[in-house]
């Protein structure tokens, strides 16, 4: 049963390909703390008192959150693929039918 | 010599072809299509050419051809494109396709007007239906009404008929004006649309009944009805004759439909049967209609026994044009041979490259701004590494490069399928016919991201950062502002670099930009010098290439000089700087440390300035022993430049001028007649031969010599400075890149990776979605625009401007194919 049109199905494809390989991969990077992405994790503050023990705590937290998250998403992605890929199999069987 | 740098060595040929054997050799030859005709009757109307009535031929079984496609794609029948493409026939075959055309075009022409007359009828009977059904209501009515009235007056007579559903109130008003409100009109709607037979479309109507008294009423009333287009129709009065009427009706309206149905199986029939046939015979008809045109450019001997011919051809080809030819001798049957001989012109041979399909591309890019001049060299081939070069300086991205990598690459994959759709969408074709153009480029920007070392705006650590944190206390963390300066004089800086591209610490430091400013400017600029000064470089060959030794010693050498002697010289104190200054804390390097390292820019300024640059105390003022001194030989040299070029050429064509004439009163006053006649035959040819520059300004006078001397000098010399900061272009386009990839990256992708707990993961599928549009639609599609235009200029201007002409006109060979993909169009018919 297509519910989005052929073109719409492609799109959603290649964006869910694209979503998976990426947010995959920086899930990985966040996992192992790549300092090129430490710019994006949940703000920690270093405030006077805070133990430097707590702060690397806190942004080791972070980081692992924020992997999680990437790969949530990623597989939320996976579900888009898989919609999309049926859709894209519907609009062709359908198109040939006719 | 490689036909990628020049264009083909072309000549003119005559070609005699006799008259049997013309149709079937030029046939051959547009098979090949390697041979361009020149018009021998340019004066002589289209209407007074030989072979006009073929060609009228043609255009009427292309009419006939169309209306068939026509009604096949009326009927929603699929046209079977096999692919194939015969030959074109034979002329006596004409005769035979213009049989089969007049048939399929009667016989289509008259199944329509049956079915036409056929859906008329139909029309007209279902509207009768519909009145014999509605008017009864009426008529039940107006029984009723007249059963009270009966003594009032006679009868009252009445007209029913049909009218269009948006005429009726003004048909209504009408009627009350036009009969003072002495009649009495009711009308019902149908309901379902009505086919109109003429033109197909579906339309709604009414159905009205007019009650009235007297003939003066009913004839004012048919009037009406008659300006309002309704139609009228019998009804009789009596209700049992309308009930047999009604009974009619219905049987004849079943009758039309079975034959109605079978002409249209009849139509189908013989339209599916055209077009299994149709896509062949378009073919046949343009390829005959091309080769009448071409012959219609040919010349008719005097005894009518030959046709002549004028045409360029490529002297490498000469053979398979031989080949061809007789090959269409032999399929004519004729016996003699054409004769294929080749002439001696004054003229400009067009300019032909031979192109495939990856090298078309770029060779489309140069033929947009000019045509090259004869044989002149042809920058395609450098444009294929420096254009995507170029671009890639200025579009260094890793992610973006491996997008537009792969779009291409899907392309150039999927090449055929693609190109078998034919697709009308301009936007779409211009990509697709610059697919390998984009997938150099793509390649070639994921080079510059990577050194950039730039993804998505963010770097990759592959090899371990150069930098290190070192005697980091907890005190230091507390007063640490948000971003970090980097400084290599510290020990934070391991002492060795990166092992290839930017350094990935580099993409959070605070001092970032300026940094990479200072890389990227001056990578900016000494690209652009060696692309300069290797667009002077091919001048050389040009000038090679054509003997004109005089513009090496007067234009090709003070060229180089000016250009190596102040802008090379600029790139190599860049280099000096580079390798000698370096950030140190040391007091035994401070001459060698940040301080003392002098701008590139200002000491060049103060060079051409003749000032003294201003140095810091405990500084030295040299970069070198003896710069002072080299830079001032330097300039003096490429100041000398200038009148050099301005005036040695003008110069030396006027003493050159004097010496002939000398040297021709000398001869003329020694033998006088002979010597003219001598003159007079000589000078001919080397007129003629005077097609290519600086030759064809030994006619111009003197001060006209100067003007454009010294346009072209000032021209240079001006361009080389304004050239040199234009190729700024690059850094600038390169930062503009990097900072709206950064910011995307901030302002929309940042948002969702920032967000933290477990709805973070949600809010990044949304958030990923709308940034990967954005990138796509931005980053990719726009910057990459921009960056192409920037490249497409800097080539245009900066790099053909040393070199290139431009002046010359393209080879339109006759061939089938273009013909064919170009929708019939002969280049010829306007």
């Amino acid at each position: 049963m297509p519910v989005c049109g052929p073109k719409l199905s492609i799109c959603g494809i290649v964006l869910s390909i694209w979503g998976i390989i990426q947010l995959g991969l920086m899930g990985v990077f966040y996992y192992f703390g790549a300092v090129a992405l430490a710019e994006d994790i949940p703000e920690v503050s270093f405030e006077h008192g805070t133990k430097l023990k707590d702060f690397y705590a806190k942004v080791d937290a972070g980081y692992t959150q924020n992997a999680y998250n990437c790969w949530i998403a990623a597989l939320l992605y996976l579900a888009t693929l898989v919609f999309s890929a049926q859709q894209f199999w519907a609009n062709n069987r359908s198109s040939l039918s006719v | 010599m490689g036909s990628l740098f020049r264009s083909a060595e072309m000549t003119l040929c005559q070609l005699f072809l006799q008259s049997e054997a013309a149709y079937a050799c030029v046939s051959e030859l547009g098979e090949l299509g390697l041979v361009q005709f020149r018009d021998l009757n340019p004066d002589v109307n289209v209407f007074q050419r030989k072979f006009v009535n073929e060609v009228r031929r043609c255009d009427e079984m292309e009419r006939k051809l169309r209306y068939l496609e026509n009604e096949i794609k009326k009927d929603n029948i699929p046209i079977a494109d096999t692919g194939e493409n015969p030959e074109a026939p034979q002329p006596r075959e004409m005769i035979d396709l213009e049989a089969t055309f007049e048939k399929l075009e009667n016989e289509l022409r008259e199944v329509n007007q049956n079915a036409e007359a056929l859906k008329r009828n139909y029309l007209e009977l279902t509207e009768l239906k519909q009145i014999l059904r509605k008017t009864q209501v009426f008529f039940d009515e107006h029984y009723f009404f007249k059963a009270e009235t009966v003594n009032y007056r006679t009868t009252l007579s009445f007209v029913a008929g049909v009218i269009l559903r948006e005429r009726i109130p003004a048909f209504e008003r009408m009627l009350w004006r036009a009969c003072r409100g002495n009649v009495f009109l009711r009308q019902a709607e149908i309901e379902t649309p009505l086919e109109d037979p003429s033109t197909g479309d579906r339309v709604y109507k009414s159905v009205f009944i007019i009650f009235f008294q007297g003939d003066q009423l009913k004839t004012r009333v048919k009037k009406i009805c008659e300006g309002f287009r309704a139609t009228l129709y019998p009804c009789p009065e009596a209700p049992t004759d309308r009930r047999e009427m009604a009974m009619g009706v219905m049987t004849r309206i079943e009758d039309l439909k079975t034959v109605l149905g079978q002409t249209q199986d009849h139509r189908h029939r013989v339209l599916v049967a055209a077009a299994k046939n149709i896509k062949n015979w378009v073919i046949k008809v343009r390829k005959i209609k091309a080769i009448y045109h071409t012959l219609n450019l040919f010349n008719l001997d005097v005894t009518q026994k030959c046709l002549i011919a004028e045409c360029w051809v490529p002297v490498l080809d000469l053979e398979n044009i031989q080949l061809a030819l007789r090959r269409g001798t032999e399929r004519s049957g004729s016996s003699v041979p054409p004769i294929l001989n080749r002439m001696d012109t004054p003229e400009d041979p067009p300019t032909y490259n031979s192109t495939n399909k990856f090298t078309s591309a770029f060779q489309v890019l140069i033929d947009a701004y000019g045509v090259a001049s004869y044989r002149e060299m042809n920058p395609s081939p450098y444009t294929i590494i420096t254009f995507p070069f170029l671009f890639a300086v200025m579009f260094g991205d890793l992610g973006h490069g491996i997008i537009l990598t792969l779009f291409a690459a899907w392309m150039v994959i999927k090449e055929k399928p693609l190109a078998a759709k034919k697709s009308d969408n301009e936007i779409w074709n211009i990509f697709f016919g610059g697919r390998y153009l984009i997938l150099v480029m793509g390649f070639f920007s994921m080079y510059t991201g990577f050194i950039y070392n730039d993804f998505f705006s963010k770097s990759l650590n592959v090899f371990g950062s150069h930098w290190q944190t070192v005697n980091l206390t907890t005190e230091n963390i507390k007063i640490l502002p948000g971003s970090v300066m980097l400084d290599p004089a510290t020990n934070n800086y391991t002492g060795t670099p990166y092992p290839i591209g930017l350094d990935p610490v580099w993409q959070l430091a605070g001092n970032k930009i300026i940094f990479q400013n200072s890389f990227k400017m001056k990578i900016s600029i000494i690209l652009g010098i060696i692309h300069m000064l290797f667009g002077v470089t091919i001048s050389l060959f040009n000038m090679r290439y054509f003997n004109e030794k005089s513009d090496i010693l007067y234009e090709f050498v003070p060229r180089v000089i000016f250009l190596s002697f102040l802008f090379l010289y600029m790139c190599i104190m860049m280099f000096i700087k580079w390798f000698k200054y370096y950030a140190n804390n040391t007091a035994k390097d401070y001459v060698l440390g940040t301080r003392c390292a002098p701008s590139i820019l200002i000491t060049f300024i103060d060079m051409v300035l003749q000032k003294d640059s201003p140095v810091e105390p405990g500084c030295e003022p040299e970069m070198y022993p003896g710069q002072m001194v080299l830079q001032k030989f330097l300039f003096v040299c490429a100041i000398l430049c200038v009148p050099w070029m301005l005036l040695a050429k003008p110069i030396f064509i006027m003493r050159e001028r004097k010496q002939k004439e000398l040297h021709h009163q000398i001869t003329n006053t020694l033998e006088n007649g002979d010597a003219e006649a001598f003159h007079n035959n000589t000078s001919a040819p080397t007129v003629q031969h005077g097609g290519h520059g600086g030759h064809g300004e030994e006619d111009s006078g003197t001060g006209d010599l100067f003007i454009t001397q010294a346009i072209h000098t000032i021209e240079y010399v001006l361009g080389s400075v304004s050239h040199t900061a234009s190729y700024l272009r690059l850094w600038a386009l390169s930062l503009a890149h990097a900072q709206l990839s950064e910011v995307l990256w901030n302002m929309v992708l940042s948002k969702g990776l920032g967000m933290g707990g477990w709805t973070g993961g949600i809010a990044l599928y949304i958030i990923f979605a709308f940034w990967s549009c954005l990138t796509i639609s931005i980053l990719v599609l726009m910057e990459g625009l921009s960056a192409f235009l920037h490249t497409l200029r800097l080539h245009w201007v900066e790099f053909q401007s040393k070199f290139y002409k431009g002046t010359g006109y393209a080879f339109q060979p006759f061939a089938f194919e273009t013909i064919l993909e170009g929708g019939g169009a002969y280049p010829g018919e306007d």
